[in-house]
């Protein structure tokens, strides 16, 4: 069977069912989160920026309005909200000194909001610190690897 | 504030002519500090969609080194350069006799990576300033080295609060000795653009 490895770029979101790869690249204070229905294995990937939406701009850049619309779309490919667990990483801060107002820590505070809101819970988080991330989904079993130039692979 | 969309090709060329003297006079100070030649790019104004601007150096993952600066004044943003690592290690051979090991780079060489971001921009903004009548002035520069995708887009963050495209004003230094390869990048925060635009007339056009 051909696996479809599913590229998501910032401020975007992709969905896929098993055995498809969902794979976001470079995250920094950006977050990216992964949500997983274990009995369809069915997941959704998003790559998110920021953590409010208060100015109607792209939904899927911000955690408060880009969580509820991987949920929707995963809903429409036949996933159920009660199966669905969350996996989430990034939010780090890049730069030494004071520069963006700590905008990893609200992405991350933001997102947890978002899936709490939803009743979803993280069973899985690499988060905060100071370097870059990306990120593979394994919607076969909902595997994430994380792949980083200071920590090289971790799976959570 | 002005759309990007709007902008017409008068504004363009007049914010290419902007970043053309600003890295003309950074390429001079830099050759100067390093006592070599190097030529520019001639400046590109890109315009493009939030998503993409991970990849404008060629790959979002690829390691790369950042110096991020905070231009504060008339109209706010930031500047920052990227660097390879061959671009690097060719451009510290040039001022330090130390050797560089990219899993621990030392303080001293932070520290003149650093400057050499304080070099580049302080002309940078010298030339703007001239030209606009502005007192724009940088912050201390900040450091990072990782992936490309994570530094740029974490330099956006409050561009990206106000707009979903990312307006850069991008120049390529290039030392074809020692292959020296730098992205400069100049990221007006919101509504900065305007005020360069009216500063220089060009705002009703």
């Amino acid at each position: 069977m051909k696996i479809d490895q599913i590229r998501v770029r910032m401020a975007e979101y992709s969905t896929g069912k098993s055995p498809d790869i969902l794979v976001t690249v470079g995250l920094g204070s950006c977050i990216g989160v992964a949500i997983y229905d274990r009995l369809q294995k069915i997941g959704g990937l998003i790559h998110i920026m920021l953590p409010e939406n208060k100015k109607g701009l792209k939904p899927a850049k911000y955690a408060d309005t880009g969580i509820p619309l991987v949920i929707e779309k995963m809903e429409e490919l036949g996933a159920s909200r009660e199966n669905m667990v969350a996996k989430m990483a990034g939010g780090a801060h890049m730069f030494n000194g004071d520069f963006n107002l700590k905008v990893g820590e609200r992405n991350i505070e933001a997102v947890r909001q978002a899936l709490a809101k939803e009743k979803i819970k993280i069973i899985g988080e690499d988060v905060g610190e100071n370097y870059g991330r990306t990120m593979e989904f394994y919607t076969e079993d909902g595997t994430v690897i994380i792949r980083s130039y200071k920590n090289g692979k971790k799976f959570i | 504030m002005a759309g990007y969309f709007n902008l017409s090709n008068l504004q363009k060329d007049a914010l290419r002519e902007i970043g053309n003297i600003g890295a003309g006079n950074a390429a001079t100070a830099f050759a100067q500090f390093l006592d070599c030649k190097i030529n520019m790019t001639v400046p590109s104004v890109e315009i493009l969609p939030m998503t993409e601007v991970p990849e404008v150096t060629g790959g979002s993952e690829q390691r790369v080194i950042g110096v991020l600066l905070k231009v504060i004044g008339e109209a706010p943003g930031k500047i920052l350069l990227l660097f390879s690592e061959d671009s690097i290690e060719h451009l510290l051979a040039l001022v330090l006799d130390m050797p560089i090991d990219f899993q621990e780079i030392n303080e001293i060489q932070v520290s003149a990576i650093k400057e050499i971001g304080n070099i580049l921009s302080g002309s940078y903004l010298n030339a703007i300033n001239q030209m606009t009548g502005f007192n724009l002035l940088q912050t201390v520069p900040a450091f990072a080295h990782d992936m490309a995708g994570a530094i740029l887009s974490s330099s956006l963050i409050s561009l990206s609060e106000e707009s979903d495209y990312a307006l850069l004003i991008e120049t390529v230094f290039i030392n074809g000795d020692h292959e020296i390869e730098g992205y400069f990048f100049l990221i007006p925060d919101p509504g900065s653009l305007d005020k360069i635009l009216q500063s220089l007339g060009l705002d009703s056009l």
